[in-house]
């Protein structure tokens, strides 16, 4: 019996075990991050509680990984951040995919000057020195965007800006993709067969294009997971992205630097837990790319 | 070829002329603006005053024609005051660009050097436990986040060990003489130029990786190994020659990557360069300044990148470009 290609792809993915542990390492993350507010119920303590008199206190039953320079307990930190990071990575991985997809798509099936104008924008937007601009983007005020003030000042504001900040520069790798396979895709017979039957520009892009390019998107956008979550952390880190009292891996590893005399243990957990999130991203993506593409095999 | 680089060139320029109004306009959203601050930071000042400022100083002109004021100024070399240092743009800009050249050559050379031999490694037997193990060593290197590199290595070096000074280009207030002043900063560069090294390896020994293992796939590999030559030199010599190129001009068009990580090792090492001034004055509203440094790194990636295609294109005469 012939195999379906999900099941064959099942199939293959079982092979690659970095990639499986991996998924296993991101899903533990992702239900931890989810689970915080249980946990805080259960230690009966608030991740943004300030406690000045039980400053960068040590590991105890009441806080397991001790608490930060306000008297923050740092386990809650650590996952409310974790839930945080991983929402905004996986968002503006998105936000940024679907960028791409439509600018590849309708650079390459249009072609002629539409796809120079927009290559050019492509290659424009990869020369930029990548965190000087997200910088000055990051301290853009939305306000003089024509924003209202409230939303502004609200907290999930805080939370959702770096997204479209992060998507508006990462979309370059899948547009690249997209175009060079909507390039081939568009002179094959099953693409001149739906022209034929009179489908307009934007059904074949959608409904016979698009399905094709499903895999090399899927790959190219959890490949840049990892990447946007650095993205995140480095910009929290510097204090342009995740505001408090939101907690974030990068906004902890803040303050750590003036206390690393002090309290070394601070810098120490929210770097590791972006750097194993990171590399699960980039195994996951790297697994996930030999699943779907067997010529490209570790082992030539 | 001379066609191929003339257009190149004037594809590069209306980049460049793009880039700068974009980052123009973005730096004019920027929360307040000059005017805002003299307000903010003086009481007397009426709103007519601040309306006849905003006037006196052409700030109430749709966009496009402040942005052609200051293109005209900028392109006679009037890059305007820094507000924070009360200098010219330019005489703020020239020692921190030497600075960062330094920090840059410095952790792009070292990582090179361990990038060559561990991507050979690597490549003469793919699939192997040293191949997978550099694999692995990459994917760690890929995922670092550099800030937090930093954190560790002056944690471990500068903390515990007291071996190595944590931040700054040299020991402020001490009066050395001239190899002992060479020492003191030489001191001072070794952690940065670690971070920004380590950080990059990885990149450059994946792409050394792919290309060997090309490059030992073709003909005269087989030639060389055929005529008996050791395999040392079959590597070392005929292969890694040809594979280098390659790397060499993808690690140009890494250039932008390069600046990325130098502005975030200068910011935590203190290290006073251009990355770690684009930040301090976009934070520190100090406009002119901020324009003229993102300026800056945007042309030069711009041209990093030019050189790179063109030395493709001359490198490699398989290649026709019209």
């Amino acid at each position: 019996m012939a195999e379906t290609p999900g099941t064959l792809l099942l199939r293959r993915l079982r092979r690659q075990k970095a990639g499986l542990i991996s998924a296993a390492i991101l899903t533990c993350l992702a239900l931890a991050g989810m689970a915080a507010p249980l946990v805080e119920q259960m230690l009966g303590i608030d991740a943004t509680q300030v406690d000045l008199l039980g400053r960068m206190a040590p590991p105890s039953p009441a806080h397991p990984l001790g608490t930060d320079e306000l008297g923050r307990d740092v386990l809650l930190r650590l996952l409310e951040g974790g839930r945080v990071s991983l929402a905004v990575g996986l968002a503006a991985a998105l936000a940024a995919a679907i960028i791409g997809t439509t600018i590849g798509l309708v650079a390459g099936y249009r072609g002629g000057r539409v796809d120079a104008a927009l290559m050019r924008l492509t290659d424009g937007v990869i020369a930029l020195p990548l965190l000087p601009v997200l910088i000055v983007l990051a301290a853009v005020d939305p306000r003089k965007l024509g924003l209202p003030q409230a939303l502004v000042e609200s907290e999930a504001f805080s939370l959702i800006r770096i997204v479209p900040v992060i998507a508006l520069v990462g979309w370059t790798t899948v547009a690249r993709l997209v175009r060079a396979d909507t390039l081939s895709l568009r002179s094959r017979d099953f693409v001149l067969a739906a022209i034929a039957q009179g489908a307009g520009p934007a059904r074949i892009m959608l409904r016979h294009i698009l399905p094709n390019l499903m895999s090399p998107i899927l790959v190219a956008t959890t490949l840049s997971v990892g990447a946007v979550i650095l993205l995140e952390s480095v910009l929290s880190f510097l204090g342009l992205g995740i505001q408090p009292p939101a907690a974030s891996w990068g906004a902890m590893l803040t303050n750590a630097q003036e206390l690393i005399g002090t309290a070394p243990a601070l810098a120490i957990y929210p770097g590791l837990c972006i750097f194993v999130t990171v590399i699960a991203c980039n195994l996951l993506g790297d697994a996930l790319q030999d699943a779907f593409d067997p010529r490209r095999s570790r082992i030539p | 070829m001379t066609g191929y680089i003339v257009h190149r060139l004037l594809q590069s320029l209306a980049v460049v002329a793009l880039m700068s109004f974009v980052i123009y306009g973005l730096i004019g959203l920027m929360p307040g603006d000059p005017i805002d601050l003299m307000v903010s930071g003086n009481p007397n000042l009426t709103s007519d005053d601040a309306a006849r400022l905003k006037r006196l100083h052409g700030l109430d002109r749709p966009l496009v024609e402040r942005y052609g004021v200051w293109a005209t100024a900028t392109l006679s070399g009037d890059l305007g005051y820094s507000r924070a240092f009360g200098q010219p743009v330019l005489s703020v800009i020239a020692p921190r660009l030497a600075n960062t050249i330094v920090l840059m050559a410095l952790g792009f050379g070292l990582a090179l050097a361990i990038a060559l031999p561990v991507g050979v490694l690597a490549a003469r037997r793919p699939g192997s436990l040293a191949d997978r193990a550099v694999n692995l060593a990459c994917f760690a290197g890929i995922s670092l986040p550099t800030f937090w590199l930093a954190l560790i290595l002056i944690l471990i070096f500068a903390v515990s060990l007291k071996l190595l000074p944590a931040s700054g280009m040299a020991t402020i207030g001490a009066s050395l003489g001239f190899w002992a002043g060479l020492a003191d900063r030489a001191t001072h560069l070794v952690l940065p130029v670690a971070t920004l090294a380590i950080v990059n390896i990885a990149g450059y020994t994946r792409y050394l990786r792919a290309a060997m293992i090309e490059t030992l796939g073709e003909d005269y590999i087989r030639t060389a190994r055929a005529k008996g030559l050791p395999e040392t030199r079959v590597l070392w010599r005929h292969a890694l020659r040809n594979a280098a190129l390659p790397v060499v001009t993808v690690s140009a068009l890494e250039f932008g990557a390069l600046f990325s990580g130098a502005l975030i090792t200068e910011t935590m090492f203190a290290y006073p360069g251009m990355g770690k001034l684009i930040y301090d004055a976009v934070l520190g509203n100090d406009f002119n300044l901020a324009l003229a440094g993102l300026l800056l790194a945007t042309l030069v990636t711009l041209m990093a990148n030019l050189a790179a295609d063109i030395a493709y294109a001359w490198l490699d005469p398989r290649i026709a470009y019209g």
